[in-house]
């Protein structure tokens, strides 16, 4: 509770060893409340959380020994050059000064720094700040990574540099807690996904599964060889709902192959080349944008 | 065997927040040019013009140039973290507040000791004092662990704007300055000067300098070194009440 306000409320889930698990949900949430409070920077009301069969609430110490976190607003020490940042995290996890030497060359050179070790922190990009943050994040080799937003606004090359990292660390046994607004990401990274909404949990389940639930949102991508306006699609039923796409179409339908039946009976009549036609399964999108739009959600466990 | 595990890594931990604390905020140039000019600046200013004894006066001008070396950067730490964004990462380590606490303090002890060693050496040295060396050598210490606790006290309503640290340390250092012994000597206040007067910890240590400098002191000795340590052990026992309420204050 923050004074009168419930953040968040009934929020009750696992993470199995060894997963890669999503933590999804719009702005205000209650996603960076429950990340503080797995990380033992807040002390819930009620309830207990259990890391690694620890009780962060009695022992945050000891739990957060073996965790690795990146905070969604963390930043390393800019006046720090990028050997004393990874060196600084080494020494609050006890790491003795051979290993620390070992595990920060190893580290420096795995994210792409060693020609940049001697460099101050605040000369760095953004993407180099953040292969940095993670870099001493997992100095001590934790069996439990908590990343918050590890990838927001960063460039497609760091990007990918960052999930690739993930899930080397995944393959290795390390259990991932990832919070993201990118749900492509948290589908391609996830095992299972939960999905919080103003401060409960609306849903957890595997992206795939989510996708199922939401069918009904299946969709056809179309595109022309020359520019048609909506007024094409007026004269059938088929469609919920109708967008533009940059040159291209998205009409959402329950019957995809009435719609694509009609589509190219419609091209045919007008004399239209259709460039590209896809039908688009529920994306996790959807699912996710479906899930949030209603407040009273009630808790879903799918399996 | 757990105990003592546990207390490995606190004392481990609160030596890095100080190696950090030094590396970035303590040994940067204008940071050890304010350190070491500051004392000659308050020389200059009570002495240039004046009709003073500067050898009865420099027990006065050591205590007053540590408390405000030691208590100067400590209440900007934490609001330079929480604007920087690193505080969350300092917290998301194995360390508790008192951990980061601890660490805070001992950077500006180590400051204000380090800066005012070298005044000292230099003041023993210049009015050449039959003094009692181990006594301010020990006065410092215990002093700047007080004065660097209040500064990290001071720290502790900061938000992510260290401007409005800045002015709310002043209110409260400088005050605590004009209404010591430093000024006016202890045994000329009457009233409610006295009485303000023995609610500064500056007015304590001058207390034990004038007896380590000159054999002279107003006050019993041992009360100011108990002054000391209640006013530190206030200090932070009010800072970790403080910093754990407004933890999350500007993150």
């Amino acid at each position: 509770m923050f004074g009168q306000k419930i953040a968040v409320e009934r929020v009750s889930f696992y993470v199995k060893k060894g997963e890669i698990f999503g933590f999804l949900g719009p702005n205000g949430a209650g996603k960076t409340t429950t990340i503080r409070m797995l990380t033992a920077l807040l002390v819930p009301d009620n309830g207990e959380i259990i890391i690694d069969g620890i009780d962060i609430s009695k022992h945050p110490v000891q739990a957060k020994l073996r965790l690795g976190v990146i905070p969604e607003t963390s930043n390393i020490y800019a006046d720090l050059t990028a050997r004393q940042n990874i060196i600084l995290s080494g020494r609050f996890y006890g790491l003795t000064r051979k290993r620390l030497k070992a595990r920060t060359d190893e580290l420096l050179d795995k994210f792409g720094l060693y020609d940049r070790r001697d460099d101050t922190a605040k000369t760095f990009s953004k993407g180099m700040k953040q292969k940095l943050s993670i870099a001493s994040a997992i100095i001590h080799e934790p069996p439990i990574l908590f990343l918050d937003e590890p990838t927001s606004g960063l460039d497609v090359q760091s990007q990918r540099f960052i999930r690739a990292i993930v899930k080397d660390m995944n393959a290795k046994g390390t259990t991932v807690f990832l919070t993201t607004h990118n749900i492509e990401e948290a589908n391609l990274l996830c095992e299972r996904i939960c999905i919080i909404n103003n401060g409960r949990i609306a849903a957890i389940d595997s992206p795939e599964k989510l996708k199922r639930t939401f069918q009904k949102t299946q969709s056809i991508e179309i595109a022309f060889e020359s520019m048609v306006t909506d007024n094409l699609f007026a004269d059938q039923n088929f469609t919920e709902k109708i967008e533009k796409l940059g040159d291209k179409w998205k009409l959402y339908t329950a019957e995809p192959d009435k719609l694509i039946k009609h589509l190219i009976t419609l091209a045919k009549a007008n004399d239209l080349t259709i460039t590209s036609l896809q039908i688009c399964g529920a994306s996790l999108e959807e699912a996710f944008l479906e899930i949030t739009k209603d407040k009273s959600y009630a808790v879903r466990e799918i399996q | 065997m757990q105990s003592e595990k546990s207390n490995n890594l606190f004392i481990r931990s609160v030596a890095a927040v100080t190696e950090k604390n030094i590396l970035i905020y303590y040994t940067k140039a204008p940071v050890i040019i304010f350190g070491l000019l500051f004392p000659l600046f308050i020389f200059l200013a009570f002495y240039l013009g004046r009709d003073v004894d500067l050898r009865s006066f420099f027990p006065g001008l050591l205590a007053m140039s540590l408390f405000f070396t030691a208590s100067s950067v400590g209440p900007l730490i934490t609001p330079w973290e929480k604007q920087a964004g690193t505080y969350e990462r300092l917290l998301s380590f194995p360390v508790s507040i008192n951990t980061v606490i601890l660490g805070d303090i001992a950077a500006g002890m180590l400051f204000g000791l380090s800066i005012n060693m070298v005044v000292l050496i230099a003041g023993l040295v210049f009015f050449n004092y039959a003094a009692h060396f181990v006594t301010l050598v020990l006065a410092m210490l215990i002093a700047s662990f007080c004065f660097s606790s209040l500064g990290v006290l001071l720290a502790s309503p900061s938000g992510r704007s260290p401007s409005h640290i800045m002015m709310f340390s002043s209110l409260i250092r400088f005050p605590l300055i004009f209404i010591s012994g430093i000024l006016i000597p202890l045994e000329k206040l009457h009233g409610t000067g006295r009485f303000l007067a023995y609610l500064s910890p500056i007015t304590y240590l001058v207390n034990i300098f004038n007896s380590g400098f000159n054999g002279k002191s107003y006050l019993p000795l041992p009360v100011s070194w108990i002054m000391l340590a209640i006013f530190t052990t206030a200090f932070i026992f009010l800072s970790n009440i403080l910093h754990k309420k407004n933890l999350l204050k500007g993150l």
